[in-house]
Formats: structure tokens, sequence, C-alpha cells
């Protein structure tokens, strides 16, 4: 009873891990890591790495602030300095949708709706 | 030899470290200034002209309702079913039914009246929002957060004045010229008129006021020296559908 048991839990845990062990054999294991563009300020609003990991939940803060409280600038936590709170904040320093924020949310699968309504700088472009 | 009792303990414990650890990083900065209007005191309130509005050439009439247009990008779509406004201009007669008889003064019957979101005291909207996407903020205005909004159209249905409208179809390839500071909205969402909180926060008029010359008044309610009281306290205004209790905060001046 226990034999084909453990066989099947194996047998599924290879599968599951069948990329990972794929691509270390290859030795391609985060080689298709993408190219972010260059921000072009000194420094971002907060510490980069904290920001990269945790920029989704400082959005939603920013959002429940100015549209629930009326609070409309932030205060950096790492450098306090003062910050307009918009999405177009970000776009000062991070100059592309295209060459930043996609190209990292297409590695890890994920779809943010938030470009359906904020505007972007090439949907300016559009308008012109 | 671990019993399965053993093993599920251990194995929660993990797992609620795991959490616990995930939660610490989602830190919440709670770096943020003062809100620029102090809520709790200020409670807004318009008052519109109508003799002033109206002797107004038509070209500036319209001008009002295309400045809030440009400045919410607003969409224009060619079939009217998928309309999507947030002021406009309508008959007397539509405005104010109940006003609205046989004798009806002349002057009265052809009167255009700009028509917007009354942000009401007791708005029926907010009460039957299921998802809190529109409430009313402390200082009377009645906003919407687009980024809840299910599309549920309660609200418009409840809403006695049809000041709602619903995003049947993507808006953005029907706006003409975008603003840069303001978002667009999306398909499935309801929107209106949110007396320009934004432009409020910055210490600016509502965009309608602006360009109005004067037939629009805007202001604080609660202060006793403000424009829009002392016009409230010397004249006789008329409120839409003031029978149904919703205490809106749009006033018209005949």
């Amino acid at each position: 009873m226990r034999a084909p048991l453990i066989a099947v839990l194996l047998i599924f845990i290879g599968f599951f891990f069948f990329p990972y062990f794929y691509n270390t054999a290859v030795g391609q294991l985060g080689a298709s890591l993408p190219e972010l563009q260059k921000p072009l300020g000194e420094q971002c609003i907060e510490d980069p790495n904290w920001m990269s990991e945790n920029h989704m939940v400082l959005l939603k803060d920013w959002r429940d602030n100015v549209i629930r409280k009326g609070i409309r600038t932030y205060i950096s936590d790492t450098y306090g300095t003062e910050y307009n709170i918009s999405t177009y904040t970000c776009f000062e320093c991070h100059t592309s949708k295209a060459e930043f924020c996609d190209k990292c949310h297409a590695y890890t699968g994920v779809k943010p709706n938030c470009w359906d309504c904020h505007v972007y700088p090439e949907l300016l472009e559009q308008y012109k | 030899m671990i019993t399965r009792r053993r093993f599920l303990i251990m194995a929660g414990s993990a797992l609620s470290a795991v959490a616990l650890s995930a939660s610490q990083a989602e830190r919440v900065l709670a770096a943020f200034s003062k809100p620029a209007i102090d809520q709790q005191r200020v409670k807004w309130g318009m008052v519109i002209d109508l003799r002033k509005f109206n002797d107004l050439p038509e070209k500036k009439r319209k001008r009002v309702y295309e400045a809030c247009k440009e400045i919410h990008n607003i969409p224009v779509f060619p079939d009217p079913k998928d309309r999507v406004e947030w002021i406009w201009g309508a008959d007397f007669e539509h405005v104010f039914p109940e006003q609205f008889h046989e004798f009806l003064e002349e002057q009265f019957k052809w009167l255009e009246v700009p028509i917007l979101c009354n942000h009401c005291e007791n708005p029926p909207c907010a009460k039957v929002c299921p998802t809190n996407a529109t409430w009313k903020r402390d200082d009377g205005i009645v906003t919407m957060d687009y980024h809840r909004c299910i599309g549920c159209r309660y609200c418009m249905a409840a809403c006695p004045y049809g000041m709602r409208s619903f995003n049947w179809r993507d808006p953005r390839p029907f706006i003409k010229k975008i603003n840069t500071t303001y978002h667009t909205r999306t398909k499935g969402v309801v929107e209106k008129c949110t007396f320009c909180v934004e432009r409020l926060e910055k210490g600016m008029q509502p965009a309608c006021v602006e360009v109005s010359e004067e037939s629009f008044i805007f202001g604080d309610l609660n202060a006793l020296e403000s424009e829009v009281s002392k016009i409230l306290r010397e004249h006789f205004f008329i409120r839409r559908k003031p029978e149904l209790g919703t205490e809106p905060k749009v006033y018209y001046l005949l």
C-alpha cells in the first residue's frame, strides 16, 4: 500500500519541479531574467530592493490615502523627501511602461489592470 | 517515528511562521502628510444662478460643459445610448417636474438648467453600493473609488436624479484629448461628478465654476461668511426633488 503512494508522490514532485530541474541541467536557470530600463533619478522613493518586492503594497496604500482620506503627499520612509501621490510620479524616472513595468510583469506572469484607467507615457504618445 | 499528530503540528507552525514573515514584509509605510482639506469642518455646496447662466451667450454656456469634459477625460460616444456625462443642460420641465404646471411663467419654461450630481446629504446611491465604491466623504462630497466598482449599477437605479453614467464600452478611443494629470475610466464602471475633489485639494474652484462667469458659486456651507451661505441666507432658491429627503447640496436661484 505504501510503495505505490510514494511512487505517485515522487512522479508528481518530478513533474512539478521539471522546469527547475531542466533549466538547472541545461545551465539556463535564471538566464532569461529581464533587463530593466535604468531609471533617470538618483534614488527611488524607497529602498530599491524593498520597492521591487513591495511596490504594489505602496501603491495600494497610496490609493487608499488619496481616495479615502484626501492625502496627496507621501513622505519617503527611507529618505524623508516628499512626493506627490500619483502613478505618474513613477514615470518621471521610469520613463517607459513597456521597458520597466511590463518586462518584469511578463516574466513573473502578473497582469495588473492599473493601466486600463491610469495614464502612462506610451498612451500619451498615442494622443499627441 | 513522527506521529501524524506531531507532523500536523509541525506543518502548521511552519506555515504560520511563513505567513507571519510574509506579513512582516508587507509592512505598510505610514508616512503621509496631513490631508489638504479638513473634512470634518468643511461642507461643500454649489449655487447656480439660473438667470445669470441663461444670460450668457450659448457658446459660453456650452463651455461650462466642455471644460468638465476636457479636465476629466470624459469620452464622447457617437451612440447617445452610451453617453457618459457629469454635467449637462436640461429643460426646467425635466429638472423640476414637481414645479412644472400649466400656468408656469413663460421665462421659466425655456430656461436651460445645468444639472450635475447633487452631492446629497443622504445619498441613496452610497447606501445601495454593495462594495463601498461610492460613499459620502465627511466634507459632503459623494465620490467614487473606481478600483472597487464592480459595475452592478445599483447606484444608477437608486439615484433619483439620473446623474450617474455607466461605461458600456472602453472609453479611451473616444477621448479627444487626454489630460495627463487625470485618469480615464475603464469599461464596466459607473462615474459621475466629484465636485472636482482633486482641484479643491489644490485650493482651486471646480472646473465648471471657474468658466461659468460667476453664474455658479461654490463654497463652504458651514462657514457663515462664505459667499454660498450668504446667498442662501438672502435669496429664494429651489432644489431638485427636495421632497425625497435626500437633501441635495446644489441650489438653484431663479
